[in-house]
């Protein structure tokens, strides 16, 4: 019996065809716009969740469905407008601790969530938003930490009563120098205790040592810099409210960021790209500022200058840097000045305490420390620059003894004020970042591009349908059937794997539609050839699917093996792209070949049949 | 359709001299106009914006002038009313504050402003990046082929094919060139799916060339490529319509965004199907293939299909 599917290969067929018609359903229903609140830290309650259902209501916006879940509140509302008017109200109303963000929830029926099925996951040059590629600078994270061995060393050898002449960096070498060579031995026994990060060299004169932070520990180093900015900048993601931020380290030291529906991208590169922190250190009253001005700093003391531009001499030891303080908010002092409350950890809170309790009276400064990226270029050479902004935005005159929390005034408005406050409280960022790619998508582009896609997609998929009709006529209708069933296979796949949609992914789903066709074309010309050699209909159908599956094997390969290696080098759209085509040139021999055989067996099979409609 | 007798290896010739002077031309305009990099490998600032009403370039171009962005290049993109703004790496200017100030410029005293619908900003060392994972690709995808070609055929098929290929993506480079259209990643992938699709082609020929080495014990050769490429010709040309048939609907509905990429595929396309049938059966009977090169496995084979 030639030309004969068992019944399971059928009902497998079949079966598969139908899952996938289920799992590309959601992709029909669309999106509503809403509003997501959220407590940055605890779950909304039953009361609170009422309230902001009020408040939305004062609008006079007509809510669509108000859902509370997992102390989130999801508000959905009936057009783009609405959804402005409502956040704006709430943002205004809610205050810092709530993150409002707008989002489009799909309206997938709730029997198709109930089993995992969601629409595709479209890419921001689809729906619109911010895509960020942020570089840490693994020098200067290299170089804080150098940094801090220095502070950390000398304090140690103060503490462990080692004296010592100097602790200078050089090189990459931080070098002790010891008053005198007897001590050497003390010395050595505190490095392998508390600092085994560092490699000890011991060089010809008795009294050094040279230390150099090991590879180990600058890759340690690294690792930790990447990951601190990346818990940064999720922080400071949640702060501007985005409904489905993505942050992904990509290679060693870059991060990307994907903001969908973000359109005040000034604020966003404000907020992620600047990398700011605060330093407290005391003011040096004893030596003259005009001599340090003049080139003279006295040892100890570094020269910085005030917002107004007024010189000011500055203790060189920092008595917290930002990476100590734990919270911050914004809000007014007494006098309505704005200012910043502030929190600080274990360790710094004990830092501020002891230096508080012998400084009663002195004068601290608050050190704003802002790194700026430039790309200049020099001599037609490309030259990346990073400029150390420092400014000191406060001096007070310590009141009393503090530690845990205080206050710092000196701000210039309130805006500045709660930016200073977010930036504080979203961490300080361990290394300085860059933005090194920015891609934007208005949502007018993105909309356009879904359409546009949605045109050519069905325009071409008319003509090829046409076209495989009008020359293959029953046989090319099979066809067409396999190439529609191919592509709910892969929008069904693709929503599955919430793999990205892009253009060029839209694109690729087009192409494979001209090309899944080619199984098919190879198969259907084989089967004429074998009619031409005098063959029966039934045996030409048989060794035409026999003949022809080798060359669709082998020249399909050689396609996959292309998208796959775009896909391992491809980025952003490009990768999307690869993606489709490697879902669609899999799914095409599926159906090309076995979808096709299974129609053809049904209406040919089991029986005579004197002539093909081919 | 009938199966065609058309002598393509006897006059092979005439082909080859064809597709010589076409590299030549593409080679030649390649090294010396080279290829117009668009900023994801350049590095740079592209910024898209749209109008209700057409907008006046010249309008644009004078206020950028006198903000002090002289080196910006402001066309239209696609309509009158989508202009669109280059900008080259920028002294001085934090890069990520760019496309911030060029809209607050362009919207400076005017009723109706531009509305934002596309920021691209590439920094420099991205965009060297992005080129040598472009380079990557097309040598990986390159080598990875030359490999399973040459175990699922032979070497000089495997060889023959890379020639192919590489004369449809010297072409379409060529052209590109001459035309001085924009290069960028979205074009990069479409050369590389043309190198794809090309193969596929190539090897749909190669494979019948395989067939008729072991079938025609009798004939030559040259004979045996002609059949090939004669009884497969139908099949390269129907599907090469199909695929053309989805591009030129991509081209003319697909928007700007993708034009270049839909250009790259119809014109590789086009010669994609031009060189497995002209090029790629010459190159691998120049190469010296002759049906003993695949005899030995195919005994083999008929060896242990016929044993008990």
């Amino acid at each position: 019996m030639q030309n004969h599917f068992s019944l399971w290969k059928n009902i497998g067929i079949i079966l598969m065809f139908l899952i996938s018609i289920i799992y590309s359903l959601p992709n029909l229903y669309g999106d509503d716009p809403s509003v997501q609140i959220s407590h940055v830290v605890n779950k909304l309650t039953q009361a609170q969740a009422s309230d902001i259902e009020a408040t939305i209501k004062t609008t006079g916006a007509p809510i669509k469905a108000f859902e509370f879940k997992d102390g989130k509140v999801l508000a959905r509302l009936t057009n783009d407008d609405d959804q402005m008017k409502v956040a704006d109200l709430l943002r205004d109303k809610m205050g810092n601790d709530y993150t409002v963000a707008l989002n489009l929830a799909p309206t997938t029926p709730a029997w198709l969530q109930s089993i995992g099925a969601q629409a595709m996951y479209l890419g921001l040059d689809l729906r619109g938003g911010v895509h960020f590629l942020l570089e840490v600078d693994m020098d200067a994270a290299v170089k804080q930490a150098e940094e801090r061995y220095n502070d950390d060393l000398r304090l140690a050898l103060r503490d462990a009563k080692i004296h010592y002449q100097a602790v200078t960096k050089d090189n990459g070498f931080i070098k002790i120098t010891l008053k005198s060579a007897d001590e050497k031995t003390e010395l050595l026994a505190l490095l392998s205790k508390d600092f085994r990060g560092l490699t000890v060299t011991e060089p010809e004169a008795d009294e050094q040592i040279w230390l150099k932070m090991s590879d180990v520990d600058v890759r340690e180093i690294k690792k930790n810099a990447v990951a601190q900015n990346m818990t940064t900048l999720r922080n400071r993601v949640n702060e501007l409210g985005v409904a489905e931020p993505v942050i992904q380290q990509q290679g060693e030291n870059r991060i990307m960021v994907q903001l969908p529906g973000v359109q005040d991208t000034s604020r966003a590169k404000e907020i992620l790209g600047t990398t700011a922190t605060l330093e407290y250190r005391l003011v040096d009253t004893e030596h003259d500022v005009q001599q340090a001005v003049s080139g003279h700093a006295p040892i100890g003391s570094r020269l910085y200058y005030e917002k107004n531009g007024n010189p000011i001499l500055l203790d060189k030891r920092i008595i917290i840097t930002g990476d100590q303080i734990v919270d911050s908010s914004s809000s007014s002092d007494d006098d309505g000045r704005p200012s910043v409350s502030i929190s600080l950890n274990g360790i710094g809170a004990s830092k501020m305490g002891k230096l508080t309790q012998v400084s009663i009276g002195k004068p601290m400064a608050v050190v704003f420390i802002e790194y700026k990226n430039e790309t200049r270029i020099v001599n037609g050479e490309k030259v990346r620059h990073k400029e150390k902004v420092e400014k000191v935005i406060s001096v007070a005159t310590i009141q009393g003894v503090f530690s845990k929390r205080f206050q710092t005034t000196g701000l210039d408005s309130p805006q500045e004020a709660r930016n200073l406050s977010l930036l504080l409280r979203a961490g300080a960022l361990a290394a300085p970042v860059d933005i090194v790619e920015e891609r934007t998508v208005g949502p007018s582009l993105g909309q356009d591009n879904i359409d546009k896609g949605m045109l050519s997609f069905i325009v071409g998929f008319a003509l090829v349908v046409l076209f495989m009709a009008g020359y293959y006529k029953l046989f090319g209708l099979i066809a067409n059937a396999a190439l529609a069933f191919n592509v709910v296979i892969v929008v069904a796949i693709l929503s599955m794997l919430q793999a990205t949609l892009t253009l060029p992914g839209i694109a690729g789903i087009i192409l494979t539609v001209g090309m899944s066709v080619d199984a098919n074309v190879l198969i259907f010309e084989r089967v004429k050839e074998e009619l031409r050699n005098g063959n029966s209909p039934q045996a030409s159908i048989f060794s035409g699917y026999d003949k022809a599956f080798g060359t669709i094997l082998d020249s399909h390969f050689t396609n996959l093996v292309v998208a796959v290696v775009l896909f391992a080098f491809g980025t952003g759209s490009v990768k999307g792209f690869a993606v489709t085509l490697i879902i669609g040139i899999l799914s095409s021999m599926f159906t090309a070949i076995t979808g096709t055989r299974m129609i053809i067996n049904w209406i040919y099979g089991d029986k005579r049949v004197e002539k093909l409609s081919i | 359709m009938k199966t065609t007798n058309i002598n393509f290896i006897g006059n092979r010739n005439i082909a080859l001299i064809f597709s010589g002077v076409l590299s030549l031309i593409s080679i030649i305009s390649l090294a010396t106009q080279g290829l117009h990099m668009g900023i994801d490998f350049t590095g740079g600032t592209l910024i898209e914006v749209g109008y209700q009403q057409p907008a006046d370039l010249n309008v644009l171009r004078q206020k950028l002038d006198t903000e002090g962005f002289e080196d910006a290049t402001v066309q239209n993109f696609g309509t009158a009313k989508d202009v669109l703004i280059r900008l080259k790496l920028q002294e001085g200017v934090s890069s990520a504050d760019l496309s911030t100030k060029v809209l607050d410029v362009i919207n400076k005293d005017v009723t109706e402003p531009a509305s934002l619908r596309r920021v691209e900003f590439v920094g420099p060392q991205v965009g060297d990046d992005l080129a040598e994972d472009g380079f990557l690709a097309l040598l990986y995808s390159s080598l990875a082929i030359l490999a399973y070609i040459a175990w699922r055929f032979e070497w000089k098929f495997s060889l023959g094919a890379i020639i192919a290929t590489f004369h449809d993506v010297i072409v379409t480079l060529g052209l590109f060139s001459i035309l001085g259209l924009e290069f960028d990643l979205t074009v990069l992938a479409a050369v590389l799916a043309l190198i794809g699709y090309s193969l596929n082609d190539t090897i749909v020929v190669y494979d019948r060339i395989r067939e008729g080495f072991r079938e025609f014990r009798d004939k030559s050769t040259e004979e045996i490529m002609n059949i090939s490429v004669n009884v497969t010709l139908s099949r390269t040309i129907m599907t090469s319509l199909t695929v053309l048939l989805v591009l030129v609907s991509l081209f003319f509905l697909g928007g700007e965004t993708i034009h270049n990429f839909s250009l790259v595929l119809l014109f590789g396309v086009f010669f994609g199907t031009y060189s497995s049938i002209f090029i790629a059966s010459p190159a691998a009977l120049m190469l010296g293939i002759s049906p003993a090169d695949l005899m030995i496995p195919v005994k083999d084979n008929s060896d242990i299909a016929h044993l008990p």
